[in-house]
C-alpha cells in the first residue's frame, strides 16, 4: 500500500524507547489531510489522489482554486499535493497520520532544505581547506581548474562556488518512532530537511527494500 | 516548539529535582542479562549536571581500586530505577571537575550538615 502524509517540522529532541535507549527524533506536526480529488484511469489515464493540508484564507485564493474545494465540500487548504496510489479514497475524506503510519514503519521524507546562500567549495562540496598557517595563503580557495593546453577549457560540472541549499531534498529510510493521531504528531528517527515550522514536507513509505 | 516540549513532558521524571552537585548517591540501574533483569548499584559523587529537558544528564564519579570511574547517565532514562542520596555535599562550584586531579582524602567532598528540625 502506498502511504503518504503532509506535515511541518516542529523541532528535534530525543525520546527514550521502552528498553531505555535514547533515540534522536524529529517531531512533525502532521495532517490531517483532506482528499480534494481522486484521479482514475478512465478520467485521467492514471490513478492518484490529490490532498490538501493547512487552513488557507478564502480571500487569498483565486476562483479556480476555491472551486475545487467547494466541489470537494471541504474548507480551503493552503497546500495541495498529489500522490500516486491505487488505493480508493472518497472525495472530502479526512486522513490522519495514524491511519497511514504505524510505529516501526520506514519512510522517505521530501522538502525544501535550508538555504545557505552563496557558498564556497569547502561548505558546498565538503572539499578540504588549504593549510591555515606557514604562509600558505591558500585557505578556502577553489583547487585546480584542470589541465592546461589540453583540453584548454574547464570541464562542465566542475565543482565551484555558488548558491547552496533551498532545493528539494529527500531523506530516505527514516524509522517512525511515535505516532499520535489525536494530536496529529509523528516522530521520525533522524533529521529532516528544512527549518522548524517551515515549508511543507511530504512523507511517503520508503522506496528502499526491506521495509 | 510546544509540540516538542509536550512530547518531552510525557517522558520526564520529576522526582530528581533535589539531586545536587556534590551529593554522594547510589544509582540503581536496570541491567538486562539475556532475559533476566537485575538491579546494579553504581555509587559515587555527582560532579556535574548538564543539559536541560529530556536530554539532561548527570555525571557520577567514584574511585574503584585506585582508578577513577565516571558514568554519564541521562537523568530521565528509564534504565534508572531510582537514585538514592546517601549524603549531601558542601560545595562552591557547579562542576566538580577538580576532583579528577585529586586522590585520597583530598578527593572528598565535605558533607553539608542540614539543621535538624
Amino acid at each position: 500500500m502506498e502511504k503518504f502524509m503532509l506535515g511541518r517540522k516542529a523541532g528535534m529532541t530525543q525520546l527514550f524507547t521502552e528498553d531505555g535507549t535514547a533515540v534522536p527524533v524529529t517531531v512533525l506536526e502532521c495532517g490531517p489531510v483532506s482528499v480534494v480529488q481522486v484521479k482514475t484511469v478512465e478520467n485521467d489515464g492514471y490513478t492518484s489522489v490529490k490532498v490538501g493540508y493547512g487552513e488557507a484564507k478564502e480571500k487569498k485564493l483565486n476562483k479556480p482554486a476555491k472551486g475545487q474545494f467547494t466541489k470537494a465540500g471541504i474548507s480551503a487548504k493552503k497546500f495541495l499535493r498529489e500522490f500516486r496510489t491505487a488505493e480508493s479514497f472518497d472525495v472530502g475524506q479526512e486522513i490522519k497520520v495514524s491511519d497511514m503510519f504505524a510505529v516501526g514503519d520506514k519512510v522517505d521524507i521530501s522538502g525544501v532544505s535550508k538555504g545557505k546562500g552563496y557558498a564556497g567549495v569547502i561548505k558546498r562540496y565538503n572539499q578540504r581547506t588549504g593549510p591555515k598557517t606557514h604562509g600558505s595563503m591558500y585557505h578556502r580557495r577553489v583547487g585546480s581548474m584542470g589541465a592546461n593546453t589540453d583540453p584548454a577549457r574547464v570541464f562542465k560540472g566542475k565543482k565551484l562556488p555558488g548558491h547552496m541549499g533551498a532545493v528539494n531534498v529527500t531523506v530516505q529510510n527514516l524509522e517512525v518512532v511515535l505516532v499520535d493521531g489525536e494530536r496529529n504528531i509523528i516522530a521520525l528517527k533522524g533529521a529532516v530537511p528544512g527549518p522548524k515550522g517551515g515549508g511543507i514536507l511530504e512523507i511517503r513509505n520508503t522506496v528502499k527494500s526491506g521495509r | 516548539m510546544d509540540l516538542v516540549k509536550a512530547l518531552e513532558q510525557e517522558q520526564l521524571k520529576n522526582e530528581y529535582t533535589d539531586l545536587a552537585i556534590g551529593d554522594y548517591v547510589k544509582v540503581h540501574l536496570k541491567i538486562k542479562e539475556g532475559t533476566r533483569e537485575r538491579i546494579q548499584i553504581f555509587e559515587g559523587t555527582v560532579i556535574a549536571r548538564k543539559g536541560k529537558g529530556l536530554s539532561e544528564t548527570f555525571t557520577v564519579r567514584r574511585l574503584a581500586s585506585g582508578v577513577g570511574v565516571e558514568r554519564i547517565l541521562p537523568i530521565h532514562s528509564p534504565k534508572i530505577e531510582k537514585i538514592e542520596t546517601v549524603r549531601k555535599g558542601r560545595i562552591r562550584r557547579a562542576k566538580l571537575y577538580y576532583l579528577r586531579d585529586r586522590v585520597g582524602k583530598a578527593a572528598k567532598v565535605k558533607e553539608k550538615l542540614v539543621a535538624k528540625k
